[in-house]
């Protein structure tokens, strides 16, 4: 990994994808051990700065840091209590300014983190910015279904739900395609992006049709709100459209992938017993994105100790 | 150089007025001489569109500063837009405007708003502002989406003689909104602004003015951003109805490339489009279904542009810059560049007795003197604006204001303002 950030996952393209598996897999096994930490990242603080309540990846990155031995802060900053014209320059450079070796930055804004990137001089890590990137999420996908196949190259993988509002999407899309695989978008025309030129998938709203012919098929979380906005009628005629019901799972090939984010909205987008179907990778993803986000950690600040 | 054509000459100025244009004209005592060797000398350059900020957001702007912007760019005057706190929607903030221009470096005229507090529900007092001087009248900042109310405002101004000037965007599609919709916004995941929202509301106006065509309703469309509202512009004028419309200089300089740098300097409204609405920007400007060029100067104060790109506000510097764009990007003689920066526009602000007119014996001097080939570099900091929003920081620019008169008076001398 040449970037002194990690912004988004087109950045780090295949090689630095491959780098990243590699070293998750050492991470991997230091996570199985009984003490599993290593004195990789001791003396140096980690802060995460988080603009958007998630719990779930704070956690994990505050896991994978201290696992390095890395110490951590955490800035959480409610959006609620985030004055309106509150400089992010200001806050950035105030927590700088407090001695930090790398930032975890999650915001609710598209490009915060990038602008953050620009303003400060240590590494910046995009723990998922608005609707555009999540790249460790990405990796731990990519991580996870290597894990369960020898490689992404030619997997058929669809995506299911809201493109058009998922960071996950976006990573996923450049990062699965970045590593041979072919990805197909399934989704209502309301939940996909207005344009996807440029963008190298195909496009469906027939997700039966799309099934029986995938590898790994990737869920994302619909949100209630979508109906509010006049994108959806309701979340039962979502259910009903695209779904992994029961009945759906049954057109999967038998040694096809369920893949989730997280957190799931069971009997929504996805069929409870579904989800805890043996095929199902949704746990394995929490557990490797630990490791994962070691990796990315110990590449953006391992390699050259504090002077 | 003007309207007329151009000639070789000196230009005498006493008074306020031009009093002589002539070959070697020779300095009486006292007289101040100022050398345009090597320069044009035409008629000052009119903005239809500046936001000075005062009264409300004296800290991104003032008349003061921002006419002193105005003059540095070769401005004589300039119109203020409403958007104000208060807003510029009754008589009395429309004094207050005036008399803080009084003193100003350029003359600064007033656009007022169509609805009470730009809300869009009630006709502002018109007739009032009218009273004072006001041609030109606008909600600015958003349209006045309330198609029935239109209409009647659209009615009433014309008894007036005074032109509505229209921010077209349709607010429900434009609805949380940052930046154009399209294959940028997508990848970017930015919720996008599409071309269709300005589109549509100049479509409605084209409509409401042609219902009103036997009051003699007229309509100015603001800084059109996409190809296809200058079409809908130029069918409108072909059929005959009587619109005019203007372009701002970062329309026809910028794509909305820019904003993956997720820099909110290249925020503004409308947004900044793709590289065909560019082009066809570009087209109008040349075709002359564009009439004017205007800044849409919009300074926000340095910190209001250091949040995130969807919560920084929308806008631009642009009255130091617009001229040196118009001369470098626009494949277009000097004298059609000055016909969009002065005379057209001094026209529709209904200041043509005072600017834009002929330089000749006994109208007012107002003057900008341009060396068209000088070249400079756009340093923020250095600008008369209190705010440092310019997309152009580091860019060079061709043409250079060497000197601007306002009412007689020489207001920049060798590109440095006196007032």
């Amino acid at each position: 990994m040449t970037a002194s950030s990690l912004l988004s996952i087109g950045d780090l393209g295949a090689d630095g994808i491959d780098e990243v598996m590699t070293l998750t897999d050492s991470f991997v096994e230091v996570s199985q051990r009984a003490m599993p930490k290593v004195p990789a990242l001791r003396g140096r603080t980690v802060v995460s700065l988080f603009y958007e309540d998630s719990t779930r990846t704070r956690l994990s990155f505050e896991a994978a840091a201290r696992r390095l031995s890395a110490d951590t802060m955490n800035f959480s900053v409610s959006t609620s209590s985030v004055h309106k014209g509150e400089s992010l320059r200001d806050t950035a450079l105030t927590i700088e300014a407090m001695g930090v070796d790398a930032l975890v930055v999650r915001h609710p804004s598209a490009g915060a983190p990038a602008q953050v990137a620009s303003w400060v001089s240590c590494p910046v890590v995009n723990a998922g910015d608005g609707w555009h990137e999540h790249p460790t999420q990405a990796l731990l996908d990519c991580y996870t279904i290597r894990s369960a196949r020898p490689s992404l190259a030619g997997l058929r993988i669809a995506i299911v739900g809201d493109i058009k509002h998922s960071r996950v999407a976006r990573s996923n899309v450049t990062a699965f395609t970045l590593m041979g695989a072919e990805v197909t978008l399934v989704a209502p025309p309301t939940l996909l992006p207005p344009s996807l030129a440029g963008w190298p998938v195909e496009v469906s709203t027939d997700l039966d049709a799309v099934l029986p012919k995938v590898d790994v098929v990737y869920l994302l979380r619909i949100q209630a709100e979508r109906q509010a906005e006049a994108l959806l009628p309701s979340l039962r005629e979502y259910t009903a459209g695209y779904g992994l019901t029961e009945r759906r799972a049954e057109l999967l090939a038998d040694d096809a992938l369920v893949m989730h984010p997280g957190p799931m909205n069971r009997g929504v987008e996805i069929a409870a017993a579904v989800a805890d179907l043996p095929c199902s990778l949704v746990t394995r993803q929490v557990a490797n994105g630990v490791a994962v986000r070691m990796a990315v950690l110990f590449l953006l600040l391992g390699a050259e100790p504090r002077g | 150089m003007d309207e007329t054509g151009s000639r070789r000459a000196d230009v005498a100025v006493g008074d306020g007025r031009i009093v002589a244009v002539a070959d070697d004209i020779p300095p009486t005592a006292g007289q101040r001489v100022l050398d345009a060797g090597g320069c044009v000398v035409a008629p000052g350059l009119v903005d239809l569109h500046t936001h000075l900020r005062q009264p409300g957001n004296e800290e991104a702007e003032t008349v003061e500063t921002g006419a002193r912007g105005a003059a540095l760019g070769g401005y004589t005057a300039v119109v203020a837009m409403p958007n104000t706190d208060p807003p510029i929607d009754s008589a009395g903030v429309v004094r207050e405007v005036l008399e803080l221009g009084a003193g100003a470096a350029c003359e600064v005229a007033v656009a007022g708003a169509i609805t009470v507090g730009r809300r869009g529900e009630q006709l502002a007092p018109l007739g009032e502002m009218a009273a004072l001087g006001v041609r030109l009248f606008t909600d600015d900042g958003a349209g006045v989406a309330d198609t029935r109310l239109m209409r009647r405002a659209l009615e009433y101004a014309s008894a007036l003689g005074v032109t509505l000037a229209q921010h077209c965007e349709d607010p429900a599609l434009a609805a949380g909104g940052h930046m154009h919709e399209g294959a940028e916004s997508s990848r970017l995941g930015i919720p996008g602004i599409p071309a269709e929202a300005e589109e549509l509301m100049v479509m409605r106006d084209v409509a409401l003015v042609r219902m009103a065509t036997a009051f003699g309703a007229r309509m100015h469309f603001l800084h059109l951003s996409t190809a296809g509202s200058v079409a809908i512009v130029r069918a409108a004028k072909a059929g005959g109805l009587r619109v005019t419309a203007e372009a701002a200089p970062h329309h026809f300089t910028l794509t909305d490339a820019a904003v993956a740098s997720y820099d909110p300097t290249f925020k503004v409204s409308p947004p900044l489009r793709p590289a065909d609405d560019v082009e066809g920007v570009k087209a109008g400007l040349v075709d002359g279904t564009i009439d004017a060029i205007a800044t849409d100067h919009a300074p926000h104060a340095p910190e209001r542009k250091e949040l995130a790109f969807d919560q920084a506000p929308p806008g631009m510097l642009g009255l130091q810059t617009a001229l040196s764009l118009a001369l470098g990007e626009l494949a277009l003689p000097i004298e059609r560049v000055l016909a969009l920066l002065s005379w057209r526009p001094a026209r529709i602000a209904g200041l043509e007795a005072r600017h834009g007119g002929p330089v000749a014996p006994g109208r007012p001097a107002n003057l900008c003197v341009i060396d068209p080939s000088a070249r400079w570099v756009v340093d923020p900091p250095r600008l008369a604006s209190r705010s440092r929003n310019t997309p152009y920081a580091g860019r060079t620019m061709t043409g250079v204001v060497r000197h601007t008169v306002s009412a007689g008076e020489p207001v920049v001398v060798d590109a440095e303002a006196l007032r």
